[in-house]
């Protein structure tokens, strides 16, 4: 988003602009129907969300107990809370999003820096890898999991986060290198450094803005990511919350006030990074597509 | 500079964090088993994992019941009660399988008896034979021939049943039938002329629940079995009756006739909400598994005040039964704790005590009848006296595959109604199972 | 050896390691699967015996029977998705970035706003919307036919996911799922779609209004135009993901009464990790992986070589 723009003009208000504003209210409160239910329900008692007449209504009065319940469980209905799967999630996600960017930043730097023959031919066949639909894989990497003794646990499925995470965070890392001056990597080679000298001193310390695109992008795939989850890990204590989120959902039960409760659970953690770090995140969905 | 070196430190702070949150992870390695040595006295201490989808309702006490029963029997034995919730017990299924194909089984699972255990796991070597259990309690005469032919493949029984339901019931609102004038059909001419009665009369006659499709092949495998008998219906499984035949044809037929009875949201329901249709007097039948008792009991109606049962249209001296079992894994870390579990389970004290709870009637048929209600003694009845035949949605009667390509068939069947194309559907499923050709 | 030549050595050998665990987990595992899916594995246990593309029959001719029907549906809902799906992402996403191009005051606020579903998980969006489009029954209403019937609307009521009527192959039910795709999906179109009319130069716009350009005449003749290679970006972006998408129609609505909601990941994950039909789950996603081939490989090769001659 350029800097470079002309000074604002003092835009009067007439019937487009109204108009336009308009539009943009609407679409605004269309977007925002799936929050309004989400807090709406998940402040409700039991009773409550049960009272159909009022499904779409307010809240009687700031109910805490759904929330009390997603996290605990309902062991009398069977019901397992979801304290241990958010932990899980974080367990999950915290090592596999610094691994792969570190893996990512190295791949970049080399990738960027270092063009050796071939480049050209390995660099597209490693960015295949991101767009695969992982269905193709799942049935070999579910029975190598467990074949090295890896399979139903967390560490399984870091390793399987790091591996697939390797294109993404490769692509982010080696278009923010690219703007690097290569002056700054022929001063540091002139001064003896070698090729992980050079990365260490020079490009590690500028690294940080690249760092925070790759983690946020990282941090928020694995956390909301299903597929790899439900299929890697089947029991329910060691479950990320997607997973267990899903079970709850899909199970024929009406406790609807903990079923939204679990779901802000679920999503606060990324929407925190995303309304916080927003201008990185969108930085990261950009460069996505490849190139941004 | 300053910014760069604090960010430095973040980033150093951030991996040592990772790492050391890596590290305290829960461990769920596998750990090898011990191997069992002759020395060790049986059962006499250490653990026994259990596995199954029992979590809640009926069959959580009914299964701790049975944990107070192997307790008394040998306190320091430590149990670990495995659980998986959801999807009737598909979601446990997945979670065994990857279990069984990573080497590290439970020491004995919850399974449907009969095809589910032999094609999955018995055909797969994951299984160890239980005859001898059999043997050494003296079961073989306690438990039925029916039974055991279910448990048994190439001369050897594979699983200890701890129940038996019913598939083949038909439960009716005694108010609304009184209401309206009708008895209980015993046969689909009945059926139909007591359905044209009730609808004419505003009531929906038959509540239907097929949200998750596996109900609407529970009633299925009654219409079969209820137009062909159960001969014919046995020989479904075994290749030797024509999936492309004019009885397969004519139970399709009326199972399309039937659903222009039943109630017009049955895909957004689940069986227990279709049995509160009836319990509710909004519906007037519901074709169930006996565990509808179950639920009818649990909203504090009583059998033969508020609601009636009998066998389903056209299935009057036949039994549809399903069966909960467990089995012995190779490679159970318990080994003997397993055995021991797999006695209690097929004791008649264990028995006693887990099917009243859960509302089913015992495998063996020693039991004692004074414990059970008036409704799972007149199965009791049924089951002693009856033609025995092994249920196809419960997995009793074909394999987990069969099963799938047929609930795949019934759920465009109940969409579009195409006796056809549904016919063509099930008579390739059958080949594709490997029983056809 | 050459100091130089020495250090490419070193830097492929600090990349080598990525290089491998690609290798393996994704072109030795398609290869595996492609092996899987020509096989007769149908059960728990693996089984590699030669079965030729019986699999593939099974999928596409009368011999897979009901199998065959699922996956021609199937094949149709991912058409019938993707089209509306797309449709509706470029639509919306470039109308709601050339409205906030337009000095809007709270453009941060309207922009977080569009943008925010992108940071949920597809999961998290299943179950809210499962929620909003849930049906009911005709004694429990729930979601929007609740609120239609509060209204006194009950002619709009309908059983939105769960309804199998369609329009020839259009399965109707499909409709709730694209607007909830839409919904997470949208953003990303109009971020894409932002940062491109940013890119336009003022000056331009300046050069054509003085030219007498009118406002409208400037979007239609100048800066649609311009926009082109983002539309081609963003179509090809969403396409893949709808091509493959699994979380989202499996957490809301699962393969739904006559499979009118079912996709092919739905069909391939359900026939190999409940179903044990190992074989037949390999060649589904075989298939998959071909249909998001062929959109993504031309896309791959034209962009990268369009960066190697800048």
């Amino acid at each position: 988003m350029s800097a470079h723009r002309t000074p604002r003009r003092t835009v009067r208000l007439n019937p487009t602009r109204i108009g336009i504003y308009t539009l943009l209210i609407l679409f605004a409160l269309l977007f925002l129907i799936p929050v309004y239910v989400l807090v709406v329900s998940s402040l409700k008692t039991f009773a409550e969300v049960q009272d159909l007449s009022r499904l779409w209504s307010p809240p009687t009065g700031l109910h805490l107990e759904s929330f009390r319940a997603a996290w605990w469980g309902i062991p009398e209905k069977g019901l397992r809370g979801l304290s241990q799967n958010l932990l899980n999630s974080v367990y999950l996600t915290v090592p596999a999003t610094i691994l792969s960017s570190m893996l990512g930043s190295l791949n970049g730097y080399i990738l960027s820096k270092w063009r050796f023959r071939g480049a050209n031919v390995l660099f597209p066949l490693m960015l295949f890898g991101m767009f695969i639909p992982y269905q193709s894989i799942l049935i070999p990497l579910t029975q190598t999991l467990a074949a090295i003794h890896l399979g139903g646990t967390i560490w399984g499925l870091i390793l399987v986060h790091v591996v697939y995470g390797i294109p993404i965070t490769t692509l982010i890392f080696r278009n923010y290198y690219a703007e690097v001056p290569t002056d700054l990597v022929e001063a540091a080679r002139i001064d003896g450094a070698n090729i992980l000298g050079v990365y260490w001193r020079v490009l590690f310390p500028l690294s940080v803005p690249g760092f925070v695109v790759v983690i946020i992008w990282q941090f928020t795939n694995i956390w909301n990511e299903f597929l790899f989850a439900v299929s890697i890990l089947q029991k329910p204590d060691v479950q990320p919350i997607t997973v267990a989120l899903r079970n709850l959902a899909g199970s024929q039960i009406q406790e609807w006030n903990m079923i939204m409760a679990g779901t802000l659970i679920a999503a606060v953690p990324t929407l925190l990074i995303y309304i916080i770090m927003g201008r990185y995140f969108i930085r990261g969905l950009l460069a996505g597509s490849v190139k941004g | 500079m300053v910014s760069k070196r604090f960010w430095y430190v973040g980033m150093a702070a951030l991996i040592m964090a990772s790492l050391l949150l890596a590290a305290c992870q829960p461990t769920a390695a596998p750990t090898q088993p011990p191997a069992p040595t002759a020395t060790q006295p049986p059962a006499a201490a250490g653990k026994l994992e259990i596995f199954s989808w029992w979590t809640a309702g009926g069959e959580a006490e009914g299964l701790n019941a049975l944990y107070k029963v192997f307790s008394a029997k040998y306190p320091n034995v430590e149990i670990i009660n495995a659980t998986v919730a959801g999807g009737a017990g598909s979601a446990a299924k997945a979670v065994l399988a990857t279990r069984m194909q990573a080497g590290d089984p439970p020491d004995s699972f919850q399974v449907h008896a009969g095809h589910e255990l032999i094609d999955s796991w018995v055909k797969a070597g994951k299984m160890e034979p239980v005859t001898f259990i059999f043997k050494d309690n003296n079961w073989l005469d306690k438990y039925p021939k029916g039974v055991i032919d279910i448990l048994s493949y190439e001369g050897e029984i594979w699983s200890v049943p701890v129940n038996i339901h019913r598939s083949n019931v038909l439960w009716y609102n005694k108010k609304v039938f009184a209401d309206n004038g009708v008895t209980p059909p015993t046969n689909f001419d009945e059926f139909f002329a007591v359905a044209d009665k009730l609808k004419a009369a505003g009531v929906t006659p038959l509540a239907l629940g097929d949200n998750g499709i596996w109900a609407a092949t529970h009633l299925f495998e009654s219409v079969l079995l209820g137009t062909m008998g159960p001969d014919k219906y046995r020989g479904l499984w075994t290749g030797e009756t024509d999936w492309n035949g004019p009885e397969v044809k004519s139970a399709l037929e009326t199972f399309a006739k039937i659903m222009g009875y039943v109630n017009e949201d049955h895909a957004a329901l689940s069986w227990d909400q279709a049995a509160q249709l009836v319990a509710d007097g909004k519906a007037a039948m519901t074709i169930m598994g006996d565990w509808a008792e179950g639920y009818f009991k649990s909203i504090g109606q009583t059998p033969d005040v508020e609601f009636g049962y009998v066998p389903s249209p056209g299935t009057k001296g036949s039994f549809i039964m399903l069966s909960d079992s467990f089995g012995l894994p190779k490679g159970a870390k318990n080994r003997d704790n397993g055995i021991a579990w797999l006695t209690v389970c097929g004791s008649k004290e264990g028995q006693d005590a887990f099917n009243p709870l859960k509302g089913s009637i015992p495998a063996r048929t020693d039991a004692d009848r004074s414990l059970y209600d008036v409704y799972l003694q007149s199965a009791m009845d049924d089951f002693a006296s009856n033609q025995i035949v092994p249920s196809l949605a419960h997995g009793a009667a074909a394999s987990e595959g069969w099963v799938t390509a047929i609930n795949d068939a019934m759920t465009l069947f109940v969409a579009n109604l195409d006796v056809a194309a549904a016919q063509t559907a099930m008579a390739q499923a059958c080949k594709t199972a490997g029983v056809c050709k | 050896m050459s100091q130089a030549r020495r250090e490419r050595w070193i830097a492929f050998l600090l990349i080598l390691p990525s290089i491998i665990l690609i290798a393996i987990f994704v072109y030795g595992f398609i290869g595996w699967t492609a092996t899987v899916s020509l096989s007769q594995w149908d059960g728990v246990e693996p089984n590699y015996a030669w079965a030729g593309l019986k699999n593939f029959r099974q999928l596409f001719t009368q011999e897979g029977g009901v199998s065959a029907t699922r996956f021609r549906i199937d094949l149709w809902n991912t058409l019938f998705f993707t089209l509306l799906f797309l449709l509706v992402c470029v639509v919306i996403g470039l109308l709601l970035a050339i409205l906030l191009d337009q000095k809007i005051k709270g453009e941060g606020i309207f922009r977080t706003i569009y943008l925010f579903p992108m940071a949920l998980s597809f999961v998290v969006t299943g179950v809210v919307w499962q929620w909003i489009f849930a049906p009911g029954t005709e004694t429990r209403l729930r979601g929007v036919n609740a609120l239609l019937h509060n209204l006194g609307l009950d002619a709009l009521r309908w059983k939105w996911y769960t309804d199998t009527r369609s329009v020839g192959p259009f399965h109707l039910a499909l409709i709730p799922v694209i607007i909830a795709a839409a919904w997470q999906m949208i953003g990303y179109c109009m971020a894409m779609y932002l940062a491109g009319l940013r890119g336009i130069p003022e000056e331009l716009r300046e050069a054509a209004r003085v030219d007498g350009a009118t406002e409208i005449g400037i979007y239609r003749h100048i800066i649609l135009p311009m926009l082109q290679p983002i539309t081609l970006s963003a179509l090809i972006v969403l396409g893949h993901i709808s091509l493959k998408i699994f979380d989202l129609v499996y957490t809301m609505t699962g393969k739904g009464p006559g499979f009118v909601t079912d996709v092919p990941g739905i069909f391939m994950f359900e026939t190999t990790f409940q179903g044990n039909h190992y074989a037949q789950g390999a060649a589904i996603s075989i298939i998959m992986l071909l249909m998001v081939a062929l959109v993504i490989i031309p896309y791959l090769v034209f962009s990268l070589r369009r960066e190697v001659e800048l």
